[in-house]
């Protein structure tokens, strides 16, 4: 990976994601009205994260087994609403002790 | 009351750089993972201070994708900040300067935004300074150290790490999909296509930013179209 490709790929990404933030706040004064659009960047999160998260947390680890255990605890965790932390961390180390026991 | 709201701020935004410094961490090693450098992954996290767009940025870094997937990639994951944007527009002060509103929106992340939906007063700029400004040192602070540790850290610890992101995004996905069937069939609906674009022959071929892009467009149209949402549905 060569330093002008990182530079062009960091900057791309800082200056897009700042563009999405400013833009409404400069902008927006009033709220959106159409109810299609506000429906639309509503599902956005949960889809985007789901479609990134499933099925590549199987292989995130060095086990399958490994993380789909992890990825079981962190369901269960976040399903009693525990917060990121925990949800993140409960995961983490249930894929650790997984693969600790050469699972 | 500047003061006491720049400690406001400061003591709502320790509790969301502690979450962060940990998190970072695990982006710091994946990062690595995918060969981008500790300077380069440290100076993603300082500039652009969001998980999901961070991981997919480098997921397409890591495979040499072009500047323009980049940027949409970026564009897409990040959308959702656009409408939240929007909602932090209404819940600043009116009287708050253009260049206050300029800084505020770098700080906009699910976790600062939620905690400025909740509180009660209108948002200043001395509230939002001390909000912000922890998480940014959490975040970039946790990626340094986890970019520079892989190179100590035991093989089994680093590879466990990989699944701490994906931990937070289910964190975010599954409460709001417990209370709300639409959310739940949306993200049903988008894991199976996700799984459709990893598995299925030509299919499979698309890049994987390519695919998400996809897949969020195709599914919160459905979504959008068969569940709108209700109108008090807007500050979420």
């Amino acid at each position: 990976m060569s330093n002008s490709y990182i530079f062009a790929s960091i900057a791309a990404m800082a200056l897009t994601t700042y563009f999405v933030r400013m833009l409404p706040m400069a902008i927006f004064r009033k709220k959106i009205e159409n109810r299609w659009i506000k429906s639309f960047l509503y599902y956005v999160p949960y889809v985007v994260l789901s479609a990134m998260t499933f099925p590549a947390i199987f292989t995130s680890t060095g086990s399958v087994l490994g993380a789909s255990l992890g990825c079981a605890v962190a369901i269960m965790l976040a399903y009693f609403n525990k917060g990121l932390l925990t949800v993140a961390i409960g995961a983490a180390g249930m894929a650790f002790i997984v693969q600790f026991a050469g699972m | 009351m500047k003061i006491k709201d720049i400690k406001d701020g400061i003591k709502d935004g320790l509790p969301i750089a502690l979450g962060y410094f940990s998190v970072s961490v695990a982006f710091g090693v994946s990062a690595v993972g995918a060969n981008v450098p500790w300077w380069g992954a440290t100076l993603i996290s300082l500039t652009n201070l969001t998980s999901a767009g961070q991981k997919a940025g480098v997921d397409v870094m890591a495979v040499g994708g072009s500047i323009l997937l980049i940027i949409l990639t970026t564009l897409i994951i990040n959308m959702r900040y656009f409408l939240m944007g929007v909602s932090m527009s209404q819940k600043v002060e009116e009287k708050m300067p253009i260049w206050q509103r300029l800084l505020v929106a770098f700080g906009i992340t699910d976790e600062i935004y939620a905690v400025s939906m909740g509180r009660k007063n209108d948002l200043t700029g001395a509230y939002m300074a001390g909000l912000i400004i922890p998480p940014i040192f959490g975040w970039t602070g946790g990626t340094l150290l986890g970019s520079v540790a892989t190179n100590f850290m035991p093989e089994i610890l680093a590879e466990a790490m990989g699944i701490a992101l994906y931990g937070m995004f289910i964190a975010v996905i599954v409460p709001p999909s417990k209370q709300s069937k639409k959310v739940f069939a949306a993200v049903i609906l988008a894991i199976c296509l996700s799984v459709i674009f990893t598995y299925l022959p030509y299919l499979n071929r698309l890049e994987t930013g390519w695919a998400v892009i996809i897949i969020t467009i195709v599914v919160s149209s459905i979504a959008a179209t068969v569940f709108p949402i209700k109108e008090e549905a807007d500050n979420e």
